[in-house]
């Protein structure tokens, strides 16, 4: 609070006089690659995925129907053009209906 | 175990059970939290991995996705930085930054096109405004019945006090030809896949040059963290997050509409109010995403806490107004059958959070449910009903806390 106090009175400082520097230059490790899919049948789905995100988001959704996870990978190949090798298709969508789907 | 999650860390809820001098829940491992999402899947790990960041909740590593805690929303209504939510679209993020050999271009529709350094840009006049940052899918994950994507809780939302220079004053400087349309923004990062579309998004003219856009270099009197956009970060007030481009380099001005995949394609929501549609309707007109609407939480007492009856008890939390103030805050203790108005904190400006507090008795043991509902300024009440729609975004009706007076 009291460094909010502080932020708000400097607002209140005739604001042209002062040119602020620039801030220093930064650099951050962002290298970590997160989770990826384990067991049965998840290599096809490491090699097509994983480039572009983490398991994670996968692992994060709602139970979804195979209809709904064919129209994911059909998503990320046609929108965003991910490099999915034709073949592959049918073992991604198995794994992740395997993974993550509602009760039958 | 509890069967229904609280959005609150284990701790805060151990503080607040030990302030109503009841017993601790039981024990859950440290590094996880529950959203509490509908079908019991929202729980998530608490990483203290990421570049500047303290404690977040992991949604996804790499594009970075990271929530808030609601917990943090009660200690303030400025969002501290390494709190504050992270949204990245592609992966490929520049990991460092150069601040002597930055800059920023404007170009286009433009009598001249401009490179402006940082020390170019914050030699022009500063100005500064609190605003909500607030995700098209923030609340998503509370959807019903449950829609694909990225599935928060509340906490992909944040409000910070904004240092920068007017986008106005930059466009001017350039010189905006007669006949310019839109105004699109484009940042550092880039697609992971080789033909994937950029990463951009644009305003209208007049949006653009309304004095209230700003181009951001600090946030909270401190340089952007990396994962919130540094060195720039345009700030929409009062519009969603997706419009608040991050690591802003380029600036273009359009003499015709933006075609681009992310305002023709993507962020859009049913032209109709809440954004609202029933499930597997079609022909539903839809429009990029815009202004947001009003919201309310309660930030202390958690989902399923246990409460003393019979003692008076104080709720409080945020509220904001969408694209103009917070006009008033009712609180209900009776699942909405009557409402109380609540107190306000004071303004810091009429896009950022507002503090509200209320007091009320339990007066018998059982389940109960509480409710907050915010108007703003524009007298826009937060519904009752839930909204709907594929993407799961907008989410803005009055939020409900369940809890047990003992």
């Amino acid at each position: 609070m009291k460094r909010l106090t502080t932020l708000l009175l400097a607002a209140s400082l005739p604001v042209t006089t002062i040119a602020a520097e620039p801030p220093k230059s930064l650099k951050v490790d962002l290298s970590n690659p997160g989770p990826y899919f384990t067991g049965p049948g998840s290599d096809p789905v490491n090699a097509n995925c994983t480039a572009c995100h983490s398991a994670d988001m996968v692992f994060a959704q709602p139970p979804l129907t195979r209809t709904a996870w064919q129209a994911e990978v059909t998503k990320m190949i046609k929108v965003y053009k991910a490099s999915v090798a034709e073949e592959d298709i049918p073992a991604i969508v198995d794994y992740l209906t395997k993974l993550n789907s509602p009760p039958s | 175990m509890q069967k229904t999650a609280t959005p609150f860390s284990r701790r805060l809820l151990l503080s607040q059970a030990a302030l109503l001098g009841l017993g601790a829940t039981a024990a859950r491992a440290q590094s996880m939290i529950d959203l509490g999402l509908p079908g019991g899947d929202g729980k998530r790990t608490l990483s203290h991995e990421f570049a500047q960041k303290s404690e977040m909740i992991l949604l996804r590593t790499r594009a970075p996705l990271l929530e808030t805690p609601m917990s943090v929303f009660d200690q303030g209504v400025f969002t501290p930085n390494d709190k504050f939510y992270v949204r990245w679209h592609w992966a490929e993020i520049p990991e460092s930054i150069d601040t002597k050999t930055f800059c920023l271009t404007v170009r286009g529709h433009t009598n001249q096109s401009l490179s402006l350094s940082l020390k170019e840009l914050m030699a022009m006049p500063k100005v500064e405004l609190a605003a909500v940052n607030q995700c098209s899918g923030n609340s998503r994950g509370f959807f019903a019945p449950r829609v694909p994507g990225g599935e928060w809780g509340n906490g992909a939302m944040g409000n910070a006090l904004w240092t920068g220079v007017r986008l106005k004053d930059v466009l001017d400087r350039a010189g905006v030809k007669a006949g310019a349309q839109q105004v699109r923004f484009n940042g550092l990062d880039q697609p992971t896949s080789p033909d994937g579309p950029d990463f951009m998004k644009s305003l209208s003219i007049d949006h653009a040059r309304d004095g209230e856009v700003m181009i951001a270099y600090a946030m909270n009197g401190k340089p952007l963290p990396l994962l919130n956009g540094f060195p720039l970060r345009l700030v929409v007030p009062g519009w969603y997050a997706t419009y608040w481009i991050k690591m802003l380099s380029d600036i273009e001005i359009l003499d015709k509409p933006d075609e681009n995949f992310w305002m023709k394609t993507a962020y859009l929501i049913p032209d109709r109010p809440f954004a609202t549609m029933t499930p597997g309707e079609t022909g539903v007109p839809l429009i990029p995403i815009n202004r947001m609407l009003p919201r309310s939480f309660i930030t202390n007492i958690p989902a399923d806490q246990k409460i003393a009856a019979t003692a008076p008890i104080t709720a409080r939390g945020i509220a904001f107004g969408g694209d103009c103030g917070v006009k008033s805050v009712d609180f209900s203790a009776d699942d909405g059958r009557t409402w109380q108005p609540a107190k306000l904190g004071k303004d810091e400006g009429k896009y950022g959070f507002r503090r509200w507090e209320a007091e009320f008795t339990l007066a018998e043991r059982g389940a109960h449910k509480l409710k907050v509902r915010c108007t703003n300024a524009k007298n826009e009440v937060q519904p009752e009903q839930p909204n709907w729609n594929p993407s799961g975004y907008m989410r803005s009706q009055i939020e409900t806390t369940p809890v047990e007076a003992v």
